[in-house]
């Protein structure tokens, strides 16, 4: 049976894992290439590397630390922070990475999101859904959660579907950094809306959070960042965990 | 493409690896992707790497059937995919190979014979056909690690059945004679095929960790 996926995330700032609470104070959290290797080895199912540096030299550092990181893994990560054109994507997958992931630039210009699906596939275009409420709406945000959107957040992801993305990473920016749960009503709501993967994000905190987003969120897939990096949960111990619950996880 | 990039080490592959003597890997010969407009080759390249072996990236005839194995990689679209294979001659170069090849993801189902995918004609080397998934409550693509149940056969020693490996797809190849592993999402469907020295995988070797890295290596020692 198709099993659950655990993502651990790294967001990555000036080639350092950073971590924050709902997009600000960041900490270190180390080396990427390094966290990238032990989840690997811990039974990860994937790895998303999220780059947030807003220097110029930017592209060319991210392509570095994505060939270190894709000759060293041997599951699938994704790659996002930045992508504005098809030829991101191309030095991106030069590099190794398997999958890219766009956020803001989508919102800016949808159709990015149908070129990336046309040039590369759906399999390769995850597209990053930051969402908060305003008066009981879900609605996108972007720039890290920063700048409001008009976008309801159930509209949104039916359109990226239909532009061609192959998953959908969704953030409650309400619950991200937290580790007070999963938003898992609009988790359900648009995993249930949409025949596309969702992974999960945003509020990880203990080992019942995965077992209800999965179980009462449907989602495909959960994310999380600070728990695994500072070794609050152990993969492994997360999966034993997920099993015990009937749920089907690789171990 | 990325492809124009992905040229590695032009020198016959560096074939030791482990405890193997040098000749047990790839038949002695050089170890080949083709090169074409729907690869994922850098995955490939950096998993051949990762177990001790160069590969060559070519789409030149010469170089492709001299090979000691040949891995044919591939995301995309089937009719985008057939149309540039025949244009280049690949189609019938693919069809002529005696040594071992290995076609992964769209790969495999490309040496099927026909794909639903924009009603494709394949090469025809597995006599099987590729569906969509057809299904209303399933996730389409399947993304993610599922259970490959295999048969008694080489490329699957030392790979317990009923292992994980990492699988991204909208399309199957249904089972047949060829099929020597299975994977069941909604329906069962064939997850790796083999005729003669033709060998397809649906899943990502190349992305499916330890069980992945095995099946690659007994590709190599076939």
């Amino acid at each position: 049976m198709l099993a659950k996926r655990i993502i651990p995330c790294l967001d990555i700032k000036d080639g350092r894992t950073v971590k924050g609470t709902n997009f600000v104070e960041l900490r270190d959290a180390g080396d990427p290439v390094e966290l990238g290797i032990r989840y690997s080895k811990e039974g990860a199912d994937e790895l998303v590397f999220l780059d947030i540096t807003a220097t110029v030299d930017k592209r060319k550092t991210l392509s570095e630390l994505v060939r270190k990181i894709a000759t060293h893994i041997n599951i699938p990560f994704t790659v996002g922070g930045g992508i504005n054109t098809v030829e991101d994507v191309s030095v991106l997958l030069e590099n190794g990475a398997d999958k890219i992931s766009v956020n803001t630039s989508a919102v800016r210009r949808p159709e990015l999101v149908r070129e990336l699906a046309q040039n590369f596939g759906s399999q390769c275009v995850v597209v990053a859904v930051d969402i908060k409420l305003f008066d009981g709406v879900w609605k996108v945000v972007t720039h890290g959660g920063r700048n409001p959107t008009p976008l309801i957040a159930t509209e949104w992801v039916k359109q990226c579907r239909d532009l061609g993305a192959g998953e959908i990473l969704l953030t409650s920016m309400e619950n991200d950094g937290t580790k007070a749960g999963f938003a898992i009503d609009i988790t359900a709501e648009i995993s249930q809306s949409v025949n596309i993967p969702v992974i999960a994000s945003g509020g990880a905190g203990t080992m019942q959070h995965f077992e209800e987003v999965f179980t009462k969120g449907f989602a495909d897939a959960a994310l999380a960042a600070s728990i695994f990096h500072f070794k609050e949960i152990a993969i492994k111990d997360l999966k034993e965990y997920l099993q015990k619950e009937n749920i089907t996880v690789r171990l | 493409m990325a492809e124009e990039k992905t040229q590695h080490s032009t020198s016959p592959a560096s074939l030791s690896f482990g405890e193997e003597p040098s000749a047990g890997f790839g038949g002695g010969g050089e170890i080949v992707i083709i090169k074409y407009n729907a690869g994922n080759i850098q995955s490939v390249l950096f998993a051949l790497e990762r177990i001790g072996v160069n590969a060559i990236v070519t789409d030149n005839k010469e170089q492709i059937l001299s090979a000691g194995r040949i891995i044919f990689p591939g995301v995309g679209e089937a009719s985008t995919a057939m149309e540039y294979l025949k244009q280049r001659n690949l189609d019938k170069v693919i069809s002529a190979a005696r040594q071992p090849v290995l076609g992964i993801c769209l790969g495999m189902q490309l040496l099927c014979k026909h794909s639903e995918e924009n009603n494709t004609d394949c090469l025809g080397i597995f006599d099987v056909n590729v569906k969509c998934f057809a299904s209303s409550h399933l996730k389409i693509p399947q993304i993610g690690w599922n259970n490959i149940y295999t048969k008694d056969k080489p490329l699957f020693n030392g790979v317990k059945s009923g292992s994980y490996c990492y699988f991204v797809h909208s399309y199957h190849a249904e089972i047949n004679d060829n099929t020597i592993a299975t994977t069941n999402y909604g329906i069962e469907f064939s997850c790796a095929l083999n005729k003669d020295n033709f060998y397809g995988v649906q899943f990502h070797p190349e992305k499916s960790a330890d069980a992945g890295e095995q099946i690659l290596k007994n590709f190599l020692s076939l």
